[in-house]
């Protein structure tokens, strides 16, 4: 029996208990419908639900205890003399499973019998002839020993399997039993149904939260790995960015830091005025159809991919600056060598952000109530002195909100920066030079060619956790300085 | 006295101080205007480059060739033996190619220094396969002469497109003024032409020295198994989740904590998840890397913030008089739910599940970090679970990857790429803003 076979066993099961048990309350009151506690359809959704439900559960669980019990016990059987610098155990244990899979596939071609198969111990060439009739990759010669625990991996996951189909296929008619023999007159079906959906909300709940707990725990485990084999005071104060193929690479997370505060800052020099000014434009002098058509557009730009805008700012904007401020150029000066620079991923990522501003400060500019406003032209003031010197007081949380938010969504963009920022980690202060940033070196760490141990692969797991750290500190800070200075009107 | 009279002042005369305050009122509207101006420059800046940079992918060259495909030299035996044709690398079509160019030259009378090398440069790489499948799929066709249309190769093209001129390939190895001069007088005889390539919308990846044939076809499959196994994880997932927390969790602290970790889940930056996917789905579960399953766990764990929080605001927006009016009728708290409540506030579930996929289709970086972008997409996938456990692309990963490629004819076709992706997620946001449109109700 297969898996596909147990999964469409399950679901037959389940599809007669919807039936059968709703027969079978219905027959205890000989049809008359009223006399049910619940409505018919609740006996048949208990019978669907207990024939399931516990099976697939079970099938869950078995398979992932089956699994983690094949894996000790054949790494328990590779003699330890095998296990060399070069061929480390998970080498081994990845044969092992490439091989016990060709069997599957020998078997299931039919070119050896199971039996046989387990039989041989001694003579492996018809074995590896077998194999490589049924098209499975040979690196060469298979030891006896890898030979033996593959074929004993073979029959543990082959005999679990079968022990499992059939296990969960008889839960599954236990539960269908148990739901066919509640379906009774007086058997609160309905209440039943609800505590059982009740239980899949929650884990459907419990499981969404599980996942946030998951990042901060996948990154701190691996982030502890780099810390161990490097010094975190080095990490965390250092000065020098310069990872190295040999050993002895320095990393350190200050020029990093340093490049993406830098490029943030000129993104919010580019998006805050213009998304301040905009916002209280359309919020204050603009007229409604002028609203309609302005603030929808502004909005277009905070759903273009970023990818959009990194590939902009490559070969569009970095070219056109350097026709100003490179070599050749306009101006006649060489500031500027490659078209990556500060500038041109930072006006990029402005661009991308004056939505971000623009919006939130419109939403809560608007919150203001109009007596304020009314109060203040009653005194003589006109349109812009009421915006400087009444709303814009009143609006300050939530906007300084607005550009935290701003601010975090900046440091932790990417592909602009890939793209339109460069790889140069110093503490440069020439905005028309390219610089990296924490992102960008994470992308470029994990996609490197280094194997997954090296040091210098693992710094990006520290990295990542220094950047969810900083973002989620500015949101929390965000989400407070509006909670606490928010001004409660009336 | 007289001197204690103020002097006579009309109300239209404007004091000073009025004037530079009237004149502050203008410059301050003047700079909210400008805002906007500059913002809808930056939208308008950015929607032109992308047509006119990415119109042109959707345009190739294309050149018709009659090539005689020559029994000597494709099956030398002649018994028409498949496993002897198949023996026939490329190597043994590519001579054909510069034969039937030179034929084609004679019979249109076209003089030309050319080599018999450079002739068969000028055509794409990618022709000698495309021959060779041909044979492959019917060899009685060898000895005859067949009409091909072939790919031109990449400098062709782009000097037809205006990328390259006669001065710029002086120095190259790959292209020669001469080749341009006899590509014009081809194209007024009609045998090159620029044609609109399906190919680029529905074909696959090509290497790199093949811009001419890469296509985004097999990178949009695999954008769509990302899409599908967003769509069927992160809705029951969400919607259940914000279920459970609106109506039936009581309010507490740990409700209060799980408020907070959601609306920070929302706001972490998509490359923290990306390194989520690499620790947790590659080397610890060990799914297999760069496959759409792994980039569908990860975007939807992106996405099911998004859907919480927008569901949470459909359930809060049903007003309680529907709750209390279906209570009051009898009904249980589950069957409020299910029955009265979450059809009434589906529109807006359903707008914010749109425009969530919109966004995760957009996303680049985490699929980055899995590998979803290396891999050079080749084949269409045969089947569904071909299509989720064996590694492809995405869209986004690999427009990237073209614009790494940092050619020309590549950067072009990220573009072209740009503007597909753009398709789907106009389209999407137009769904969305429909749908909000049609099923929203004011209570």
């Amino acid at each position: 029996m297969t898996l596909v076979t147990v999964l469409y066993a399950i679901c037959i099961i389940s599809a007669v208990a919807f039936f059968a048990s709703r027969a079978r309350a219905l027959s205890s009151v000989s049809g008359d419908q009223r006399k049910l506690h619940s409505l018919p359809q609740y006996y048949g959704t208990n019978g669907i639900l207990l024939s399931l439900i516990p099976a697939l559960i079970l099938l869950l669980i078995w398979t992932y205890l089956q699994s983690l019990f094949i894996e000790n016990h054949v790494a328990g059987l590779i003699p330890s003399e095998l296990i060399t610098e070069n061929a480390n155990i998970n080498l081994l244990m990845s044969e092992v499973e490439r091989l016990s899979d060709g069997l599957k596939m020998v078997v299931s071609a039919g070119l050896i019998s199971r039996d046989a198969l387990i039989a041989i111990t001694n003579d492996l060439t018809m074995i590896e002839a077998a194999l490589k009739q049924a098209d499975v990759f040979l690196s060469g010669d298979i030891r006896p020993e890898i030979m033996s625990a593959a074929q004993t991996r073979y029959v543990l996951e082959t005999d679990g399997n079968q022990y499992r189909n059939w296990v969960v296929t008889v839960v599954s008619i236990i539960g269908f039993a148990t739901a066919f023999l509640q379906a009774k007159q007086d058997f609160r079906a309905r209440n039943q149904v609800e505590r059982i959906v009740l239980l899949i909300l929650a884990s459907a709940a419990t499981l969404a939260i599980f996942t946030s707990v998951g990042i901060v725990l996948s990154m701190v485990f691996e982030a502890s790995r780099f810390f161990s084999m490097h010094e975190w005071t080095d990490f965390f104060f250092g000065l020098v960015w310069a990872p190295s193929f040999s050993h002895g690479s320095q990393l350190s997370i200050l020029p990093l830091l340093w490049g993406t505060l830098y490029i943030s800052f000129v993104a919010l020099l580019v998006s805050v005025p213009i998304g301040l000014y905009a916002a209280i434009y359309l919020s204050e002098y603009a007229s409604k159809p002028v609203r309609s058509v302005a603030k929808p557009l502004l909005e277009i730009l905070a759903g273009i991919p970023t990818i959009v805008y990194g590939l902009f700012a490559l070969t569009t904007f970095g070219p056109f600056l350097r026709m100003f401020f490179g070599d050749g150029g306009f101006l006649g000066v060489e500031w500027m060598s490659d078209s990556r620079s500060v500038i041109t991923a930072g006006v990029v990522m402005g661009m991308m952000l004056i939505p971000f501003v623009s919006s939130l400060s419109d939403d809560i500019i608007n919150a203001v109530p109009q007596s304020l406003r009314d109060g203040s032209y009653g005194l003589g003031a006109t349109q812009s002195e009421t915006i400087r010197s009444v709303i814009l007081p009143a609006a300050l949380p939530g906007i300084i909100g607005a550009i935290l938010l701003a601010t975090s969504r900046a440091i932790g963009e990417t592909m602009i920066v890939v793209m339109g920022a460069g790889a140069v980690a110093k503490f440069a202060g020439n905005p028309l030079e390219a610089l990296t940033t924490i992102t960008t070196r994470i992308v470029s760490q994990l996609t490197g060619d280094l194997e997954f141990d090296s040091p210098e692969t693992l710094v990006a797991f520290a990295l990542g956790l220094t950047l969810f750290v900083l973002t989620l500190c500015l949101n929390v800070l965000a989400l407070y300085i509006v909670r606490k200075y928010r001004e409660q009107y009336e | 006295m007289m001197n204690d009279v103020p002097s006579k002042r009309s109300l239209y005369d404007i004091s000073e101080r009025t004037k530079k305050r009237n004149a502050a009122e203008g410059r301050f509207r003047l700079y909210g205007i400008i805002a906007i101006a500059i913002g809808l420059l930056m939208l308008l800046v950015l929607v032109t480059t992308i047509i006119y940079r990415g119109t042109s992918a959707f345009q190739q060259t294309f050149i018709t060739l009659e090539v005689e495909l020559l029994e000597k030299k494709l099956d030398k035996k002649g018994n028409r033996n498949f496993d002897d044709i198949k023996k026939v690398s490329t190597f043994g079509y590519k001579p054909l190619l510069a034969t039937a160019m030179q034929a084609a030259l004679q019979e249109n009378g076209i003089e030309t220094d050319l080599k018999k090398k450079a002739l068969s440069g000028m055509i794409s790489k990618s022709a000698a396969a495309q021959m060779r499948e041909y044979v492959l799929a019917d060899p009685s066709v060898i000895g005859t002469t067949v009409e091909f249309r072939f790919l031109t190769n990449g400098w062709i093209d782009g000097y037809l497109k205006g990328r390259y001129t006669r001065e710029s390939v002086e120095n190259s190895k790959f292209a020669s003024a001469a080749q341009f001069d006899l590509t014009d007088k081809l194209v007024e005889i009609g045998v090159i032409e620029k044609k609109f390539n399906l190919d680029f919308i529905l074909g696959a990846d090509s290497s790199d020295q093949r811009p001419e044939a890469a296509g985004i076809g097999v990178a949009m499959v695999g954008s769509l198994y990302l899409m599908l196994v967003v769509l069927c994880l992160s809705l029951p997932l969400g919607v259940a989740a914000s279920i459970y927390l609106e109506e039936f969790a009581k309010q507490n602290i740990v409700t209060d904590i799980i408020e907070i970790t959601i609306s920070n889940l929302a706001a972490v930056p998509s490359i923290v998840f990306g390194i989520l996917g690499l620790a947790v789905f590659i080397n610890y579960v060990e799914l297999p890397q760069s496959t759409p399953i792994v980039g569908g766990l990860v975007l939807t764990l992106m996405t099911i913030p998004t859907i919480i929080i927008s569901t949470r605001a459909s359930l809060k927006s049903v007003p309680p008089s529907i709750r209390s009016a279906a209570l009051g009728l009898g009904a249980s708290k589950m069957q409020t739910v299910f029955h009265h409540v979450l059809p009434l506030a589906a529109p807006g579930i359903l707008t914010g599940t749109i425009i969530g996929m919109a966004q995760a289709l957009g996303e680049s970086a985490p699929l980055l970090l899995i590998g979803m972008i290396g891999y050079i997409a080749t084949n269409m996938p045969g089947s569904v679970a071909e299509g989720l456990f064996s590694p492809n692309s995405a869209m986004p990963a690999q427009i990237y990857e073209w614009a790494k490629r940092a050619d020309p004819a590549f950067i072009e076709r990220a573009w072209g790429g740009i503007i597909i992706l753009l398709i789907f997620l106009l389209t999407m946001n137009t769904l969305a803003v429909i749908l909000r449109r049609r099923f929203e109700r004011r209570w």
